[in-house]
């Protein structure tokens, strides 16, 4: 049987920043396993730019900002697998995977990282009535068709739901001379980044339609039209609104979902609300020795925060490896999400494992204007700090500081939370 | 000329191509979409009726229990998935008990075996989440569900691998008899001669029927609305679990599928229009409403597609089987709704012998009733898979990461006779873009191998055959790619 002292599971901008940092923390036998023909995973088909404004200081296309972090791979000669897909993960860290060349073989790892990413909803999931023709796509699905394959896959285009992905191709196939007729969302907010709706739609002149859902597909074979009705404050399609829009293509951006099939038979547990396992301050899940960063953890807004993740998991994963952090004989504590904060990640932390500071990363649940986000210990009010918008489409982060933490008495709960004021 | 010209691919149809091919005879399958198991028999509850429903007496429960019965065999012979796990009727008023003992009774003389009526305690042990109201259920253990896909197509194959033919992308406009009692077919765009003509044409069957006998048919075509689970929900639901029948038929049901995923409907909804097979929001919510009353909290938010089926319901209620009065020479399997698929065998093979009787038609020596399904990876141990992978490396390549499914058990579809030629064709045969991501991440991956394997470029590549195209033409530089 082979072994690694890392395998991690996933070759996008997770798997590569997790390579990278556990390398320069001095671990030398680490395997990067990925599935596809090439490193960079969804970001070789984000063609467009805005990557990497926080990593690199720079604005980057998806495939640069990967091709940065695949140099950094191959300048330290760290070991990877293309083409191979990870079929099973034991809660002993036995890796078992599968390719051409190779067959179906195992690894016996010291620790493993999860970098498997998200995959999108598709319209199953959605029960929208209606036929079930061709030229319905997730976004994702087309970006890939368009970008990567170079073909068309329509003309006259609506978008149901107001995902970045979405948003982003709402923008390319206008460039590509389709007519985008609309984004529909759901929901009373968009789900994509504020910038994304300024760039992608306002500047085309794309309506945005906010609580309106598709309620009927036209067309046997290929899709002839879609209708659209507004929606209630239940989301229910409200009688009377309905428009008939003619396309000959819908995608569909309506969430991502961490992509957690592996984790789930090797015995991680997942949050019932990001999908992604559970973890603590070291981005490790409850089977020790397995971590988990990027959006196989929780669906991340911007890919530099992905990568900033990810680095934290590659560094804990080293000192794990090395022995260096072990069972902390000191209490957990509960990071709590309340009042309109939906998560936290991590959601506990081991103060004799926590490093100077701790990034919570969290996402809201609504649109809050003018309001702050609090952090309490116990019942302490120690952050409570002004945001003039705070929306679901945009991760938000506190700064936990282990010396606040370690001075309070008898900490139990780190609350976060959204108040009015 | 052919001695028997099929019309309609659907399990039906290629069963009764299938038992044909038993004897020296020309056979050809004449299908109007670019696959099998396209209609009717790709969007139905994929299961086995055990045949205590049909009035005593009926076609339906006549064929319903021999088909049941001859299910093991066909199931072994072409290697397609079945398991008998058993149906419970549940009662959820005490009102209804004499009913229920009723459907007992009527099981009983229809030659059901092993039914039995459980009290609400022993529904219970073997289906823990049954309903808070259900107070007694019929059960009937030789209740299966199988996989209607592999069993249409398996069929296919092995008539196909007994020497009929099938033609695809055939559309059947009309259908005469000359003065030598020739049938002639006439397709979009040729004539075809043949001796005899079975009418498999599932919701169209009374158009081709009323094209020859003046003794008319007429089907209304009683949408059946879906959805399905992920796997996750597996276990859940352990027993092919109906509620109590009523005049639309047998109510909505929850089963688990060969596959692990779990089906719950159909809604009933007599229409007019034969291709309507859109789901409505309305026919949706009443399939999850209605669930609740057989099994309580289905993880109905697990759900990963919805559908709906036509079934070819004919207004006399019955199957129509057997030569008709009027035109001989002409065989109908008309009005074949539920319980369609579990009588599918037992009507081929009936099919085929009185299609023999009249031909005169002999067996043939050389009769192969043996199919091997597609190569199921998973089941293999891993030195059996790395021989494998040796062997044939796309083996070694998973295209849909869902179901698991390898480019060689791709590859295996597209190749076989009859074979896909579609992206569906490819998910009934392998199940690639049969999970939870509905093909998300593969279908560019099927489109790809699908184009090498047919020839074609990815412009020419359907989801269905016909007009569903999926990409159209290239980017303005997608040719430098």
């Amino acid at each position: 049987m082979m072994q690694y002292d890392i395998v991690i599971v996933g070759g996008g901008p997770a798997g590569l920043s997790a390579a990278v940092a556990a390398y320069d923390k001095g671990c030398r036998s680490i395997l990067i396993i990925e599935r596809d023909s090439e490193l960079g995973g969804i970001l070789n088909q984000c063609i467009h730019n805005g990557f990497g404004l926080h990593t690199f200081k720079e604005e980057l296309t998806g495939p640069e900002y990967a091709g940065r972090y695949i140099d950094m791979v191959y300048e330290r000669n760290i070991e990877f697998k293309l083409n191979t897909m990870v079929m099973d993960i034991s809660p002993e860290r036995v890796v078992t995977a599968m390719n051409r060349e190779d067959g179906m073989f195992e690894i016996e790892a010291k620790a493993v990282i999860l970098a498997m990413g998200c995959r999108e909803r598709p319209r199953g999931a959605l029960n929208i009535p209606g036929y079930r023709p061709a030229g319905i796509f997730s976004a994702g699905t087309a970006q890939r068709l368009v970008n990567i394959e170079g073909y068309m896959i329509g003309k006259e285009v609506v978008i149901l739901g107001s995902g970045d992905i979405g948003l982003i191709m709402a923008r390319r196939m206008t460039l590509e001379g389709a007519k985008v007729r609309c984004v529909a969302e759901l929901m009373p907010y968009s789900g994509g980044l504020k910038r994304n709706i300024v760039q992608c739609l306002d500047d085309f002149g794309i309506p945005l339609l906010l609580s309106h859902t598709v309620v009927d597909i036209e067309g046997k074979e290929h899709i002839q039209a879609v209708t659209i009705a507004e929606v209630d404050e239940n989301r229910k399609p409200i009688k009377g609104t309905e428009v008939r829009y003619p396309c000959d293509a819908l995608l569909l951006s309506c969430g991502l979902i961490p992509e957690n099939e592996l984790s789930a038979s090797a015995g991680v547990e997942l949050s019932r609300v990001t999908g992604g396992p559970v973890v603590n301050e070291s981005l490790e899940t409850n089977i020790k020795g397995v971590f988990a960063c990027g959006n196989v953890l929780h669906v991340h807004d911007l890919v530099d925060y992905v990568s900033e993740e990810a680095k934290k998991a590659g560094e804990t994963a080293a000192d794990f490896v090395r022995g260096e952090i072990g069972e902390s004989t000191e209490q957990e504590i509960v990071i709590k999400a309340e009042s309109g904060v939906r998560y936290t990640v991590p959601s506990t932390l081991n103060l004799g494992r926590m490093d100077e500071t701790l990034v919570v990363r969290f996402r809201v649940g609504d649109v809050y204007k003018d309001a702050y986000v609090s952090v309490y210990l116990n019942d302490k009010r120690i952050q409570h700090k002004k945001k003039r918008v705070i929306a679901p489409g945009e991760m938000e982060q506190i700064i936990l500081k282990k010396s606040e933490l370690s001075a309070f008495d008898d900490l139990q709960t780190v609350t976060v939370k959204i108040e009015k004021e | 000329m052919y001695d028997v010209i099929i019309i309609g691919a659907g399990v039906i149809g290629c069963a009764a191509a299938r038992e044909l091919s038993r004897y020296r005879a020309n056979i050809l399958v004449l299908e109007r979409e670019e696959d099998v198991c396209a209609g009717t028999s790709k969007a139905n509850s994929a299961i086995v009726h055990s045949g205590y429903d049909a009035k005593n007496g009926t076609l339906k429960a006549k064929f319903n229990v021999k088909g049941n019965e001859m299910m093991d065999r066909i199931c072994e012979e072409l290697d397609v998935p079945f398991k008998r796990i058993g149906s419970l009727t549940v009662c959820t008023d005490e009102k209804q008990i004499d009913d229920l003992k009723k459907l007992y009774d009527r099981g009983v003389q229809n030659g059901v075996k092993g039914l039995k009526i459980l009290s609400r305690e022993e529904v219970l042990e073997i289906e823990p989440h049954i309903g808070d109201e259900v107070i007694a259920a019929l059960l009937a253990p030789t209740a299966g569900i199988i996989c209607p896909f592999k069993l249409t197509i398996a069929f296919a194959e092995n008539a196909c691998r007994n020497g009929a033919a099938f033609a695809f992308d055939t559309e059947v406009k009309n259908i005469y008899q000359d003065g030598d009692g020739i049938w002639h077919i006439v397709s979009q765009d040729r004539e075809y001669l043949t001796r005899t003509v079975v009418n498999a044409a599932g919701v169209y069957a009374d158009v081709f029927h009323n094209m020859v006998s003046e003794k008319k048919l007429s089907i209304t075509p009683r949408r059946g609305d879906y959805i399905l689970l992920d796997r996750t929900a597996e276990g859940y639901v352990r027993h092919t679990v109906f509620q109590m029948p009523t005049q639309l038929g047998k109510g909505i049901l929850v089963t688990p599928t060969v596959h692990g995923n779990t089906i719950v409907g159909p809604t009933a909804f007599d229409i007019e229009d034969k291709e309507s097979t859109a789901t409505t929001a309305d026919a949706i919510e009443e399939v999850i409403q209605k669930s609740a009353l057989s099994i309580k909290d289905l993880p109905v938010r697990q759900v990963i597609t919805s559908f709906a089926g036509l079934r070819a319901r004919e207004n006399g209620k019955d199957f129509i089987l057997g030569e008709c009065e009027d035109a001989e020479g002409f065989f109908d399997c008309a009005g074949i709704q539920s319980p369609g698929l579990s009588s599918a065998p037992a009507i081929g093979e009936y099919t085929a012998k009185l299609i023999a009787e009249k031909l005169s038609l002999k067996e043939k020596a050389d009769f192969d009733p043996y199919r091997k399904d597609f190569l199921n990876p998973s089941k293999l141990s891993l030195e059996e898979r790395n021989e494998l992978i040796k062997k044939d490396p796309a083996y070694g390549v998973i295209v849909c990461r869902c179901e698991s499914v390898s480019e060689g058990e791709i590859i295996d579809a597209i190749r076989r006779t009859p074979g896909a030629r579609s992206l569906d064709g490819v998910k009934r045969r392998v199940r690639a873009g049969m999970g939870r991501c509905q093909a998300g991440f593969c279908s560019p991956k099927v489109m790809e191998i699908l184009r090498r394997e047919l020839g074609c470029s990815l412009e020419e590549i359907t989801k269905s055959g016909r007009d569903s195209y999926i990409v159209r033409g290239r980017t303005k530089d997608g040719d430098s790619k």
